[in-house]
């Protein structure tokens, strides 16, 4: 804990980033994800469900 | 330095920080519980023997509402004198299909269309949809709820478990008279005598009374 | 608390109190939304008053026609209009002042917010003249006024621009530096409520202009089915935005009063990524008794993509009381499992309606929630008053009770003036909560015994074919109903204290006096010193609180499937 609040990184660290770190502050990726996922996985499939439903011809 | 959520976080390499013994054992434990549901519910589904998921088939309001005229000219219930057997003010009818057979409810506004008469331990196939808006068909007292929905036939295959009188109620608001949508539904089980009593009720039927 | 750089501090004022550089535009912004949001909160609460007096069957004080449009009314009016407005409001805060940026386009924010009060104001309108008694949900075939229709698209239109205008300050405030490194996790919380709110209101219009050209009769078949499932995309996510709102403003309030950051910044932030990506997902928990879908869509989704999202919210469930109490902890009221808690301030309403949200969230909400989201469960509660009384343990007892604690720190902030009224905002907490958890409560204990929802008469009177609920029955909605109007006490001592506030004084200093005694100080005069006594475990206390949520979870659960086993076979 001590550490975690008096860090000795130093901020010019030229060491990149990790790749989850630079997605969570890239607001164009989290968009993407936020938008793809439910319109495809909820809507779009939920559409295709009920379009798909058969006629019973009465 | 300290640092709150409200602050820009002080850490180039946040990633990195590791995670305390807290968090790693309330993330196992709570994720394990997550898919103990999962599977649960999938299994549910294979060896439950309450699962709603059905089939469905899409319809015109007047095929569906032929198919339950239809049902209602076939099988409505006689009386000792012959008479058709009906309830209420609006005479709804009392109608038993044999086992096995198509139930249709066809749910219009502000009204339960039939009063089914099932056997117990019989399965009958359900067909339940609306002629107008949405409707919510619930049965009680064991408090069964379906969405009824105008084009769409719910297809579920019902088998009761218990004799007596059940209601039905109307959970879904479809109009300004919704409230008045009450219906009724007897389960009877003939082998054993417990059958209509000719006065609204069931000779020796397991529910009954106030829901 | 931020130090970041001021560049342009000609667009600032400096808190005297608290430190913070207020962006002028974004608090002119808040204050107008949040205002906005209270008196729908004004309207909606009567509005919800009058239909518990009139479910309260001793009472029964309105006519149906009337009682169906209060219904409308107070659906529409807080489930949308007082949540979006404040959260609109509280976003911009957010995405300025804690990391010194300018909000992007001042003028196209007020555009916007006149165009979400124009709509609201009319769909209002129409529902409490008669013309929309469609319920909140309005499922074609039943039809509304085309005007009804126009509203609510000018609302969702006019709550869909500023969530781009949050996106674009971010993105600006990054690219002029004006802080370094990572955005604070309020911000985060904040910006992930945005991308959630683009896809809903996107999803209104997607539903809400065919049926306005419907209503018009200008299109002539409205597939009943096709409207639910687009629908419930919305709508369930309307309420999914302010469980994210929520949640940051929990993050906050535990920033403000205890100094808390997160136990670890990449748990919570993927917690809130959980949230991106799955809980949306969850629209689906409205169409699990409903016909024309497969299993396979209905398991993936209900379950969030296997119960991602759940994780997400019992990660917050952890991490959000686990900051209060490393905070507390750290500073000295480190005894046993729970000083942290129990030395809180619980006299003051930031902290108490804080906490009581966070709890009764959790315990009403959360775990019923999970349960009747599981596919065979739903069937025996869906549309009964089970469903409001879950969704006001989620909305009343934890949105709604996170905004009121806020409220008491946010509008002294904005408006500097002195909070209005601390006794009554003192009491307001404890009694929205309790009352609203009561009613709560007792509504799904009415709903697991049959009672149905938005129904003016359980009594049947007027039916062709009578029957009557039990005394029983009729005892447990009466209970309900009197926690109602408890609640709406508390809700009546927020207004009037939020609102004299409002109407307050400008103070130079002193608007916003410290909210909670130092922990160190609480903790050098009850054991004379500061050291904490961390061994093992950071936050055990938390996690006994989160594992007790689990095993009533767990419990609930189960008994749920045991009721439904003895049930009719359903195939």
């Amino acid at each position: 804990m001590a550490d975690f609040d008096s860090p000795t990184e130093n901020p010019e660290d030229a060491d990149p980033v990790s790749g989850w770190q630079a997605f969570m502050d890239d607001p164009s990726m989290l968009l993407f994800l936020g938008i793809a996922s439910p319109t495809l996985l909820y809507t779009l499939w939920g559409v295709m469900e009920v379009l798909s439903v058969p006629v019973a011809g009465y | 330095m300290s640092y709150t959520s409200m602050d820009p976080i002080p850490h180039r390499h946040w990633w990195r920080l590791p995670v305390g013994p807290d968090e790693k054992i309330w993330i196992a434990v709570a994720y394990a519980w997550c898919l103990v549901m999962l599977v649960w519910m999938v299994g549910w589904f294979f060896v439950g023997n309450q699962n709603q998921a059905g089939e469905a088939f899409k319809v015109t309001l007047d095929g569906f509402s032929n198919k339950s005229d239809q049902m209602i000219d076939q099988y409505q219930l006689k009386d000792a004198s012959g008479n058709l057997m009906a309830e209420g003010e609006t005479d709804v009818p009392v109608v038993q299909v044999p086992a096995g057979g198509n139930v249709y409810i066809a749910a219009h506004q502000f009204e339960w269309p039939i009063i089914p008469v099932l056997e117990l331990g019989k399965t009958y196939v359900f067909h339940i949809s609306s002629l107008d808006v949405d409707h919510g068909f619930s049965l009680l007292p064991i408090v069964l709820n379906l969405q009824l929905i105008p084009g769409y036939d719910y297809v579920l295959r019902f088998t009761p478990n218990k004799t007596g009188v059940y209601r039905i109620t109307c959970n879904e608001y479809c109009g300004l008279g919704h409230h008045l949508m009450a219906g009724k539904l007897y389960v009877i089980d003939t082998a054993h005598g417990v059958v209509l009593d000719g006065k609204g009720g069931v000779k020796g039927g397991e529910i009954g009374g106030a829901i | 608390m931020a130090t970041a750089i001021l560049r342009n501090p000609q667009d600032f004022i400096t808190c005297p109190d608290t430190g913070q550089n207020l962006n002028k535009p974004a608090i002119s912004l808040a204050k107008a939304n949040i205002f906005t949001a209270i008196v729908f909160l004004l309207a909606g609460g009567a509005l919800g008053l009058l239909v518990a007096l009139t479910r309260w069957p001793a009472i029964h004080i309105l006519p149906s026609e009337l009682f169906y449009i209060a219904l409308t009314g107070h659906g529409a009016a807080v489930l949308l209009f007082w949540c979006h407005f404040f959260e609109v409001g509280v976003a911009y805060y957010f995405v300025t002042s804690p990391i010194n940026a300018r909000l992007a386009t001042p003028k196209i924010a007020w555009f916007s917010f006149w165009l979400m009060l124009i709509g609201a104001a009319m769909a209002t309108v129409m529902v409490l003249i008669g013309q929309a008694t469609v319920m909140f949900s309005a499922y074609p075939p039943l039809k509304a006024h085309p005007l009804f229709y126009v509203g609510v698209i000018l609302f969702a239109v006019g709550a869909l621009i500023p969530m781009f205008i949050i996106i674009a300050t971010l993105i600006k405030a990054k690219n002029e530096r004006t802080y370094t490194g990572s955005m604070p996790l309020a911000s985060f919380g904040i910006l992930i409520y945005a991308i959630i709110a683009i896809f809903t209101w996107v999803m209104g219009a997607v539903i809400m202009i065919p049926t306005l050209l419907w209503s018009m009769g200008l299109i002539h078949n409205m597939d009943a089915q096709m409207y639910r499932v687009v629908f419930w995309a919305l709508a369930h996510s309307t309420q999914q935005m302010n469980i994210v709102v929520h949640i940051t403003i929990w993050y906050t309030l535990a920033a403000v009063l205890f100094g808390a950051r997160p136990l670890n910044e990449k748990v919570s932030r993927m917690a809130f990524v959980l949230y991106l990506f799955a809980l949306q997902l969850g629209s689906v928990h409205h169409l699990l008794s409903d016909p024309g879908s497969s299993f396979a869509w209905r398991t993936f989704n209900t379950s969030y993509a296997g119960y991602l999202a759940v994780l997400g919210s019992l990660i917050h469930g952890l991490t959000v009381p686990g900051g209060i109490e490393l905070a507390q902890r750290r500073r000295g009221l480190s005894h046993g499992l729970f000083e942290w808690l129990r030395k809180a301030p619980w006299a003051n309403p930031v902290f108490s309606g804080f906490f009581l949200s966070l709890v009764l969230f959790g315990f009403l909400g959360g775990i019923t929630g999970v349960t009747m989201s599981n596919q065979q469960i739903n069937m025996i509660i869906h549309n009964t008053v089970y469903v409001p009384g879950h969704f006001h343990g989620t909305v009343a007892t934890g949105t709604t009770l996170a905004f009121f604690a806020f409220s008491y720190w946010i509008v002294p902030l904005l408006t500097r003036h002195k909070l209005a009224f601390p006794g009554l905002a003192r009491m307001s907490t404890y009694l929205f909560g309790l009352g609203m958890g009561t009613f709560a409560v007792f509504f799904m204990a009415a709903g697991h015994l049959g009672v149905p929802r938005r129904h003016w008469d359980i009594t049947y009177a007027d039916a062709s074919l009578p029957f009557q609920f039990s005394a029983t029955v009729q005892m447990l909605v009466t209970v309900a109903e009197i926690g109602a109007v408890i609640g709406g006490t508390g809700a009546l001592f927020y207004l009037i204290s939020i609102l004299g506030t409002f109407m307050g004084k400008t103070v130079e200093k002193g608007a916003l006096p410290p909210l909670a005694e130092p922990a160190g100080v609480v903790a050098a005069r009850l054991h004379g010193g500061t050291e904490p006594h961390i061994k093992g475990l950071e936050v055990p206390g938390s996690l006994v609180l989160c594992l007790t949520l689990l095993t009533f979870l767990i419990i609930y659960y189960f008994a749920q499937y045991k009721y439904l086993a003895t049930i009719w076979g359903i195939r």
